[in-house]
């Protein structure tokens, strides 16, 4: 479903993606991890062209992302998209924030919308909420919501960019349960995160990556059994230790 | 020391004064400001556009009003605009323009080189994050702007929005170089057909100082309720 290849990315003189490909399958859980500043995160606002990207190419379901007659609008909206700091929009009330790309972009009715956001609100488990405004939740409730307003566009794919690591411990796992359930129904999603247990439980494959380059691609097994590089070792070692 | 002034002439001219001058002052303020805030966000969004010559054209625009002194810029309005009027017409003679039509073109056009930089400072408050989940949903760049960059940024800019609008509503003042019956204008008018110059003035000051600091103090308790809300 989703094909990386040979993508490199600049940022003035520094390279912040070199030379990554891999591929994600219909249905594949697969976590990103590695140091900060590995290019992580670039990499996978690269698969829905938040990023532009210099060489290579990047195929979501038979688009190319990186083709200048690509409608971009249109195919962001096919993938769901979750930021680090959740990024809802705080002028606008919880299901408003659920209703409006539904309303603008795929041009639903409004009842249509609401209907659809209540269901998806009640799922994460903040059906209560709905008349609030982002400020007025904690920030484990407002990472739930940013899933909940990505799934409502009825995506493709998810990509998660470092979920949790805004949040305090205590609400890690409330949006980590979330995420668990969207991945057992089937869902493909790429998701940057330390957390390895996430990955221990539900990832299919696990991407290490170092200065811009994918280092490892490995299944699950593999990765936790014995990863092959170094650096990724290393890596393990310290996040695993405490 | 007041045993001369008359200041019955207040009393006897209250109607004139509020009737027709106050009234045209703060439709020329209203509309001035509401058009000011159009074409100011639409200057600001050219200059945050990214694309070079549009920013260039914009830039210059704000420059040049924010450097001239605004009662010139009424004056040459108020004589030039009849003369654009014909050349966009076509047609044989100067296009007749009221003096209320020709200060409110130039207070638009004036206070947008304002209120643009107003917004542009509320549009770069916005966290990067914000345009980005928009697109990210779909959102095109006009829809980001519309539904979720510019409501944010008019909300956190409203306080200084309406201090600028308070400003506006004292340089109105200045279309009395027009002969324009505003407030002052018809402060002015009574004066000067009374004799009765001082009283009037007096009375014109402490009408601006009482309007204008009642919507200061007005603005202040916004802010402090915006800020409580975030």
């Amino acid at each position: 479903m989703i094909e990386i290849s040979h993508v490199d990315k600049w940022y003035g003189g520094f390279q912040a993606l070199k030379d990554c490909t891999t591929s994600v399958a219909k249905g594949e859980v697969v976590v990103v991890c590695g140091p900060s500043g590995s290019g992580k995160s670039t990499l996978i606002k690269c698969v829905n062209a938040l990023e532009p990207f210099q060489s290579g190419q990047i195929i979501l379901d038979g688009i190319k992302v990186n083709d200048p007659k690509t409608d971009l609008p249109k195919l962001r909206a096919r993938v769901g998209m979750v930021f680090q700091h959740f990024e809802l929009f705080p002028h606008l009330k919880i299901i408003e924030n659920l209703c409006l790309a539904q309303e603008k972009v795929l041009g639903r009715s409004h009842d249509e919308a609401m209907a659809k956001g209540a269901k998806l609100l009640d799922r994460v488990g903040l059906k209560e909420q709905a008349r609030k405004y982002p400020a007025e939740l904690s920030g484990g409730q407002q990472q739930r919501v940013a899933i909940a307003r990505a799934l409502a566009m009825d995506p493709i794919a998810m990509m998660f960019d470092e979920p949790t690591s805004a949040l305090d411990p205590e609400m890690i796992s409330e949006v980590l349960d979330v995420m668990v359930d969207l991945a057992r129904e089937g869902m493909t999603m790429m998701v940057v995160t330390h957390e390895m247990g996430f990955a221990s439980k539900v990832a299919h494959r696990v991407i290490f990556m170092d200065k811009g380059e994918i280092v490892e691609d490995a299944r699950k097994t593999d990765f936790f059994g014995s990863p092959r590089s170094d650096r990724a070792q290393k890596f393990l070692s310290k996040i695993l230790s405490h | 020391m007041f045993a001369s002034f008359d200041f019955d002439v207040i009393g006897r001219s209250l109607g004139y004064l509020f009737f027709d001058g106050m009234t045209f002052t703060l439709t020329l303020t209203g509309l001035a400001a509401l058009g000011g805030l159009i074409f100011g966000t639409l200057l600001a969004l050219m200059r945050l556009s990214g694309l070079k010559l549009l920013g260039w054209i914009a830039g210059l625009y704000v420059d040049l009003m924010r450097s001239l002194p605004l009662v010139l810029v009424i004056f040459w309005f108020y004589f030039l605009v009849p003369y654009i009027g014909q050349w966009l017409t076509g047609s044989s003679r100067p296009i007749r323009v009221g003096a209320f039509t020709s200060s409110l073109v130039t207070f638009v056009m004036f206070e947008a080189a304002y209120f643009s930089e107003i917004m542009r400072a509320g549009i770069q408050s916005i966290s990067k994050g914000q345009p980005m989940a928009a697109q990210a949903l779909g959102l095109t760049y006009s829809q980001t702007m519309r539904y979720v960059v510019l409501p944010q940024a008019f909300r956190n800019m409203l306080p200084v929005l309406l201090t600028q609008t308070i400003v506006l509503f004292q340089d109105t003042s200045l279309v009395y170089v027009l002969s324009i019956p505003d407030f002052l204008g018809a402060a002015s008018k009574v004066a000067q057909r009374d004799g009765r110059l001082v009283e009037m003035y007096l009375f014109a000051a402490a009408v601006y100082f009482a309007i204008s600091c009642v919507a200061s103090f007005g603005v202040r308790r916004l802010q402090a309720r915006i800020a409580y809300v975030h």
